[in-house]
């Protein structure tokens, strides 16, 4: 009999692609078929053939070896653009749902005011005044993600803090940051990391939205994004330039939307 | 509903303030000197001297937020120092390109969204439930700037119908002007209607299991009475709440697709001053986005206010 995730159809396939993506990162860490910086300037713009899989772009340089090596950036960005969000989100909703008052009204507007700053948005505050890179993308994608997690923990911790386990952890005289940190997170925790598995694609997306436009992963450097923006330009000579690093992305993204859904699954079998 | 009215009214003006101080504080406060930020390696000690001066950069921090939020107040968001013109009025130049793009996807979303998702609903777990889930999959996986790409790469390229981007303004004419912005909507669009057929379908699904729906069919109301008048209309409410929270998105989505088309709005008037270290503009156009997102999330709010009368009482 195979485990319940394995016969979930979105969470098997979501699992696959995500395992195919994670694999492709890794491979690229110690081999890809040619040097993804090495330029050929007669080699340039080649459709798909036997030597470059996926062809090559304005430099002559290998479409293949260059997503594969702009997985790890994505995968990177996306990461960590997470952990930024989560880490603040969950600060904020923790200390502004336990503490509650007027401090929690002021985290809320707080919260308000950073929606109002999608990724994209975030960055071109950024990259006024830092150079654009990927560490501007991370912080600007992080940031446009904490009010989801803050909501969220905020919540959770306004519905925790009234239950019984929580009270008499109080009146046995635990203190604020003890029980905060034993009682209240780890039963917070289940929502804020589906939560997380579904913010992940989107971050690839907002990395690659910005890499496009100049705000993050600067050249030479493969990016997916960036490879976008560079083939715009030669459309009309080699459209698979275009193509394939769109296609890389899309896929790593449905992949990852169907593990988040399949997890949701799983984790709330209500919402299935 | 006054009282649910004046308190949302505070909260919008809360977060209005907040939304400033954070673009003050990054403009301002974290570059350090945004006048040598500015003049960059090539000005001189006495050039960056006077650009501080005149932007009044030498007055304490305090002083310095309160007057440009004043001036912002009245609509003065400073002056370009890239085209030597008030950034207020730039972007007013910029907007009937931003805007009329993001209500033209905002069109396209709605219009392919909520019959799709209700045609999913109402066929739940059949094929064409499954094919509206497959299509918004991977509609919500394709990222807009791509879709631009492949539009243009079909349409312009391919089949020479239409140009790959540009704008040549209202002053044109109604056809050529949203013929130039069809295809931009579009791909802005796709993604946002598929986050909206998801919605739109599980919101419906659940209106469908409600008892007074059960009672509906078992009194031998027709199916289209039953799909059209007890439920659609039940539905609508948090089907317009995500609409309208993607309002904002579409706003921000609406910055890519302007590279992609070479769409002269808001976005490129950015990414350009971002470029010429233009700190005033890029200070506005954030402003002004940020802020506009967020009276759009405020309107939804109240509108939800408005449409389920348990929410004022929370």
């Amino acid at each position: 009999m195979r485990p319940r995730s394995l016969r979930h159809v979105t969470f098997t396939l979501g699992a696959a692609l995500t395992l195919a993506l994670v694999a492709t990162a890794a491979l690229s860490l110690v081999y890809t078929p040619a040097d993804p910086l090495a330029m050929s300037i007669p080699g340039r713009l080649q459709a798909p053939s036997g030597d470059h899989p996926f062809g090559t772009d304005q430099f002559g340089r290998d479409i293949l070896s260059r997503i594969m090596t702009g997985a790890v950036t994505s995968i990177a960005v996306g990461l960590i653009a997470v952990g930024i969000g989560a880490g603040g989100g969950i600060l904020l909703g923790l200390v502004g749902g336990w503490t509650g008052g007027w401090v929690d009204e002021t985290l809320m507007r707080l919260v308000d005011a950073v929606q109002g700053f999608p990724a994209i948005l975030a960055a071109l505050l950024f990259t006024a005044v830092f150079a654009p890179g990927m560490v501007v993308s991370m912080v600007a994608i992080g940031i446009a993600f904490v009010p989801a997690f803050a909501r969220l923990t905020r919540g959770r911790v306004l519905e925790l803090r009234e239950r019984e386990f929580v009270v008499a952890a109080r009146a046995l005289g635990g203190r604020d940051g003890r029980l905060v940190v034993r009682h209240i997170l780890p039963n917070a925790l289940p929502p804020l990391i589906v939560q997380a598995t579904t913010s992940f694609p989107v971050a690839i997306l907002a990395e690659a939205a910005l890499a496009y436009l100049g705000l993050g992963t600067q050249p030479p450097h493969p990016s997916w994004g960036l490879m976008l923006r560079e083939a715009q330009n030669f459309l009309s000579f080699n459209p698979w330039f275009a193509v394939f690093p769109g296609g890389a992305i899309a896929l790593t993204v449905l992949g990852l939307n169907l593990l988040g859904d399949g997890l949701r699954d799983l984790l709330d079998p209500r919402t299935a | 509903m006054r009282r649910y009215v004046a308190r949302r009214v505070a909260a919008l003006v809360a977060t209005l303030f907040f939304v400033s101080a954070l673009v003050f504080v990054v403009i301002r406060v974290l570059p350090g000197d945004p006048a040598a930020l500015i003049m960059g390696t090539e000005g001189s000690r006495e050039a960056t001297e006077r650009l501080r001066e005149s932007m009044g950069l030498n007055r304490p921090l305090p002083v310095q937020y309160l007057e440009w939020l004043g001036g912002a107040l009245r609509g003065d968001l400073g002056r370009s120092i890239q085209y030597d013109l008030p950034v207020g009025e730039l972007i007013l130049t910029r907007l009937p390109v931003t805007l009329p793009l993001a209500l033209l996807a905002a069109t396209f979303m709605v219009a392919v969204a909520v019959p799709l998702g209700l045609y999913a609903a109402t066929h739940h777990r059949r094929a064409g439930d499954y094919l509206a889930m497959v299509v918004s999959q991977l509609g919500i996986s394709i990222p807009q700037f791509w879709s631009g790409l492949l539009l243009i790469l079909l349409f312009s390229v391919t089949l020479g119908w239409v140009r790959s981007g540009g704008f040549d303004g209202w002053s044109a004419g109604l056809w050529p002007a949203l013929r130039s912005l069809l295809l931009p909507a579009v791909a802005l669009g796709l993604f946002q209607a598929a986050v909206l057929v998801r919605a739109t379908r599980s919101a419906v699904l659940d209106v469908l299991r409600e008892d007074y729906v059960r009672t509906a069919r078992a009194k031998g109301v027709s199916e289209r009475l039953v799909v059209g008048k007890h439920t659609f209309r039940n539905a609508l409410i948090p089907i317009v709440t995500v609409a309208g929270l993607q309002l904002g998105q579409l706003m921000a989505g609406a910055i890519v697709l302007e590279s992609v088309f070479a769409l002269p709005g808001l976005g490129r008037l950015a990414l350009g001053a971002i470029s010429a270290r233009d700190l005033p503009v890029v200070q506005g156009v954030t402003l002004f986005v940020a802020s506009g997102i967020v009276v759009i999330n405020f309107v939804v709010d109240l509108a939800y206010g408005f449409l389920d009368p348990r929410i004022r009482y929370e």
